[in-house]
């Protein structure tokens, strides 16, 4: 069994050197610093050789579950495959430039991310894109801002944004951040919001909705069309959370369904990698009349030449350094002119087809909560089980896959969240059915197997209760580490 | 299409076993008039070969690869040793999620603790997240923490020296939320904050100061001062570094007072890339900790006693907390900081404090060489560490650069783009890529230019 | 301390009336609904808070409770010893769990609160749920 390597820090020892740079060419009397704002030595800083640096990163690697690795169906996450070809051309060096470059030596990286805008409005319906935003969550920031903007313009301050029961946490935060309220609507019992609720909640101070759609249950919001027109009647903005765009790229284009703002993920649904949790990318798309209070920086076509409008007085703003996550938007170009028109459709059509799969394959095994018809991920229960969906997670763990979202959306009891998406096979989902199966079987006959799970990994269950108590985040020299 | 391991014979299985007859019935939910647009306005796949090809006719619409660059101002040119390359392209590295499952993810949380571990050294500090998203943003959190701490207080003073994009992005940052933010001006003598001003305006409601050093203009402020003058009215010093390599040679802000330290590490390990991924860093003293933004690693033990690794303080953070969070971020810049880590230590010890003080030796032979002229001068000529404000006295700025383009020399960033008071002056930057020969080659062009 | 002789809030907590100081911590239900608490956000001593404001928090892994302030007036005392041991809430969260002391300015105040009898009803209404 694989087991952790020592802290790099214990691997340490006084003499050895990992690098090599042609030596300085001057003397220290150049010095121009006053001598007590000179520091020591960083005197517990690693030192080690080259190998032992390849060997101790390489060791770690090894230590993780991956999409490369093996199967991951994360809910709401889209771990689907990242290809490599997008890693060769984002390390094309003439793209690495740097971002206070005169436009005219830039022009091909200034065409990337109008060329990227514009694949983004076509499969969207939207009117303007910004890339700017680093994340989902950064996303959805700038969008409240654009249309707290907006609607201030017009001399409106509404103070309140509608979230639904099912929204991921950082719907709310995000709208708290850009100055506002917070209320939460339920979801009926299809899972899904309809207009009578939203009526219910609708007044002069509400400024937008934030709606996941597909939402977290993998539920199309069928309502939304009704829900749009009831929205602008009452002067409020539709914002999608686009987290779930995998599940109709290509098939409908949320500016057709009435969606005022919608943030994208491209490290969800336009394949650059996560990374084991950053960077992302999360572009912003407005209708025409929110266009022009996008932050900057924002790049225009001026006859052949590519320029770019680095300050705004209209928009809100900046809300990022340089062009945003730039070299995570050319892995994104890269993947949609590999799809092409021929297939950018079957992205989501294959996703929908594996989720609905499993979802029949497990159906008479599993409790689900929502009998309503999904697209992308399948949402079940630990409802009427002997065990708890933790302990069930941590078992998929020892036949080496990654486990689904456990306990999330909040309104459902442990919350099973299964995303398959469109780069799996059938052989992995038929796999997949006959472990959870296996799995179920154990937890009938032998629980303590589930409950003592992981038994094959690097370690066994974690104390996060000691973890937290202790608050030990990094290493002390001389300490239990 | 190579991404789509299903084949026609499977889809058509899984369409029986479903209960379909095709695939649009998958999509009944959505409205039958808008789905299956027209796809026509969107070209066609390209195979591999052509990606490639189609890639590099764009590349070479980039010229900047064939100039000698000088430009910084919080993007700095250093050279990455191939084993970060290697090592970080691991797909084990590159394709994991956020380390929500921790039994299968010890090599992302250990290299992230780390990570933690080598911020902390070199910032002096008790605590450092995992990262933030960049130098800007980490900025307008490090305030937002400040305010968040100081509870009551409801002011916050900024430094006029402190990047401009990283002013803009705070005050996005705080416009819609109640608070009040002012001005600190700078020196014009010696390009660092004045003190006396920030005395008179730190008031019993002043959270906190932000301010940056090495500022925007390269100067190294007197940041024990600085600390003091805010510790004696009881607000948070918050110091901004958008150039991490000088913290390897400069007093670390733990020992200058500093309360948190926030900022741009692009500089270890990640490249120029027209602005990002970079990665944003935030290190703070240890009562903090509770209302700092973003994941932290911890050490644990598992069910058997053994060493491992979570995340840890999650209460803070939006999927728990929702709007009382203390951040809405969720994604970071995991896989830039697993980047730094690695560079952090292969540069080691030695290694990182060589190349940080041969940043301030090739400013320094820069600063010695050119005061031979009298057309330009440096602006501050103490206590700068890679950067200086070089004031173009016999041309207008832009004329200045165009003709040092036309030697293939990019000399610097304008200070007229973000200060209107500084029409004559450009931001220079020296890194270990500079040689003495492309330093005398700047030297020997601007002597062309009298 | 018995139980009998505490009052309860709807918000789960507890308190112990001792002339005009007024005792507060947690229920035995609240600290098992919550699992191991990892850390208590003590209310500030000498601050007064209004009935019904939120003056401290207790965290455990997964989830954070607000304690709302059950009466009106000033904090006159703190159990520290929670800061180095929040898992007191847990093994004894009617005694050495308990939270802060506060000062009653209103009496009235305390009429709308439970015994431990009508509490137990109230939990068996939650449970029924």
């Amino acid at each position: 069994m694989k087991t952790l390597p020592e802290l790099i820090f214990n691997l340490s020892k006084e003499g050895k050197v990992g690098y090599s740079y042609s030596a300085g060419e001057f003397s220290d009397d150049l010095i121009a610093i006053d001598s007590e704002k000179i520091r020591e030595d960083t005197a517990d800083f690693p030192q080690l050789s080259e190998v032992e640096i390849v060997r101790h990163f390489t060791n770690l690697s090894h230590l993780n579950h991956s999409v490369d690795s093996g199967f991951y169906p994360l809910g709401s996450c889209t771990m689907k495959y990242n290809p490599k070809i997008n890693e060769k051309i984002a390390g094309f060096e003439e793209f690495s430039t740097h971002p206070y470059s005169p436009h005219h030596l830039v022009q091909g990286n200034l065409e990337i991310i109008e060329t990227l805008e514009e694949w983004l409005i076509k499969l969207t319906g939207m009117a303007a894109f910004t890339l700017a935003p680093a994340a989902g969550a950064h996303g959805e920031f700038v969008g409240m801002q654009v249309i707290r903007k907006y609607l201030s313009s017009k001399g409106d301050h509404r103070k309140i944004v509608l979230i639904p029961d099912s929204a991921h946490g950082t719907n709310p935060a995000s709208a708290h951040f850009a100055g506002y309220g917070i209320k939460e609507i339920p979801s009926n019992e299809e899972g899904i919001i309809d207009g009578g609720t939203l009526k219910e909640h609708l007044n002069e101070d509400v400024a937008a909705l934030i709606m996941t759609n597909p939402n977290t249950l993998g539920i199309f919001e069928k309502n939304i069309g009704e829900i749009a027109d009831l929205l602008h009647k009452n002067g409020s903005l539709l914002y999608m959370d686009g987290a779930n765009m995998n599940a109709f790229l290509g098939i409908v284009k949320p500016g057709d369904l009435g969606v005022d703002v919608i943030h994208l993920n491209l490290h969800k649904t336009f394949s650059t990698p996560h990374g084991g949790g950053g960077p992302g990318a999360g572009p912003v798309g407005v209708s025409e009349p929110l266009k022009e209070f996008l932050p900057v920086p924002i790049v225009v076509k001026d006859g052949g030449q590519y320029k770019v409008r680095y300050f705004d007085e209209k928009g809100i703003g900046r809300v990022k350094n340089f062009y945003g996550n730039f070299l995570v938007l050319v892995r994104a170009l890269v993947y949609l002119m590999a799809l092409g028109k021929e297939n950018v459709r079957k992205v989501a059509e294959d996703a929908v087809l594996n989720a609905n799969y499993i979802r029949q394959g497990l159906r008479n095994d599993l409790d689900l909560p929502y009998q309503s018809k999904i697209l992308h991920e399948v949402v079940f229960s630990d409802k009427n089980l002997n065990v708890k969906t933790l302990d069930i997670a941590k078992r998929l763990l020892d036949f080496g896959m990654h486990p689904f979202t456990v306990y999330f959306p909040l309104i459902v009891h442990g919350a099973m969240m299964i995303e398959p998406t469109e780069t799996e096979s059938k052989e992995t989902l038929d796999a997949f059915i006959a472990v959870m199966k296996r799995i179920l079987e154990e937890a009938a006959e032998t629980p303590e197997v589930l409950e003592n799970a992981p038994h094959y990994t690097p370690v066994s269950r974690l104390d996060e209760v000691f973890a937290a108590r202790q608050l030990h985040v990094k290493w002390e020299k001389g300490g239990n580490n | 299409m190579r991404y789509f391991p299903l084949t026609d014979a499977d889809r058509a299985e899984i369409r029986k076993s479903i209960g379909i007859k095709e695939n649009r019935e998958l999509f009944s939910d959505l409205p039958p008039d808008k789905i299956y647009f027209s796809l026509d306005h969107i070209p066609s796949a390209l195979p591999e070969n052509e990606l490639i090809d189609r890639f590099k006719e764009i590349a070479e619409k980039n010229s900047y690869g064939q100039y000698l660059s000088f430009l910084g101002g919080g993007a700095y040119n250093h050279f990455t040793p191939e084993v970060v390359n290697e090592l970080s392209r691991k797909g084990e590295f590159l394709t994991p999620y956020t380390p929500y499952q921790p039994e299968v993810s010890q090599g992302s949380l250990q290299a992230m603790f780390e990570y933690q571990t080598m911020i902390t050294m070199l910032t002096g500090m008790d605590v450092s997240n995992a990262s933030l998203y960049d130098g800007g943003t980490a900025a307008a959190e490090g305030v937002l923490l400040a305010l968040r701490k100081a509870k009551k207080k409801k002011r916050i003073l900024i430094a006029s020296s402190l990047h401009p994009e990283y002013i803009e992005i705070i005050l996005t940052y705080v416009r819609n939320l109640d608070y009040e933010v002012d001005y600190v001006a700078y020196d014009r003598e010696t390009g660092t904050v004045n003190a006396a001003e920030l005395e008179q305006k730190t008031d019993e409601n002043t959270a906190g100061f932000i301010f940056q050093s090495p500022n925007f203009f390269g100067v190294i402020e007197d940041n024990r001062k600085i600390c003091e003058i805010l510790h004696n009215r009881k607000s948070y010093a918050i110091q901004t570094v958008a150039e991490a390599m000088s913290m390897a040679f400069l007093t670390p802000a733990g020992e200058n007072g500093v309360d948190i330290i926030v900022g741009e590490a692009q500089s270890f390990g990640l490249p120029l890339g027209f602005g990002g991924p970079y990665l944003g860093f935030m290190a703070v003293r240890k009562e903090f900790i509770r209302q700092m933004p973003g994941r932290i690693v911890g050490q644990t033990v598992d069910k058997k006693g053994n060493r491992g690794y979570v995340l840890t303080l999650s209460t803070r953070e939006q999927h728990i907390k929702r709007e009382k969070a203390t951040s809405n971020i969720c994604t970071n810049q995991a896989w830039c900081a697993l980047r730094a880590g690695i560079y952090l230590a292969t540069m080691g010890k030695k290694g990182l404090r060589e190349i940080s003080k041969t940043n301030h030796l090739n400013t320094a032979y820069f600063v010695r060489e050119i005061a031979k002229f009298s057309h330009v001068t440096v602006k501050y000529r103490k206590n700068f560490y890679n950067e200086v404000v070089l004031e173009i006295k016999n041309k207008k700025v832009e004329d200045f650069i165009g003709k040092m383009e036309e030697k293939g020399i990019l000399a610097g960033i304008p200070l007229k783009w973000f200060f209107s008071d500084s029409e004559d002056s450009i931001l220079v930057n020296f890194t270990e890529i500079h040689k003495k020969k492309d330093i005398d080659r700047f030297v020997t062009a601007v002597g062309e230019l009298q | 301390m018995r139980i009998d002789d505490l009052k309860f809030t709807k918000e789960h907590e507890w308190v112990s009336i001792d002339g005009d100081i007024l005792t507060v911590g947690i229920s035995d239900y609240a600290q098992k609904e919550l699992g191991d608490v990892v850390y208590v956000e003590l209310p500030p001593l000498g601050d007064t808070f209004a009935k019904g404001d939120t003056c401290s928090s207790i965290e455990s892994v997964k989830a954070v409770s607000d304690i709302y302030t059950p009466v009106s007036g000033e904090i006159v005392d703190v159990n520290s010893n929670l800061e180095d041991n929040p898992e007191l809430i847990n093994q004894s969260p009617y005694e050495d769990g308990w939270v802060f002391k506060i000062k009653i300015e209103d009496e009235g105040e305390l009429d709308d609160m439970m015994d431990a009898d009508l509490y137990d009803e109230y939990l068996q209404g939650i449970l029924e749920e």
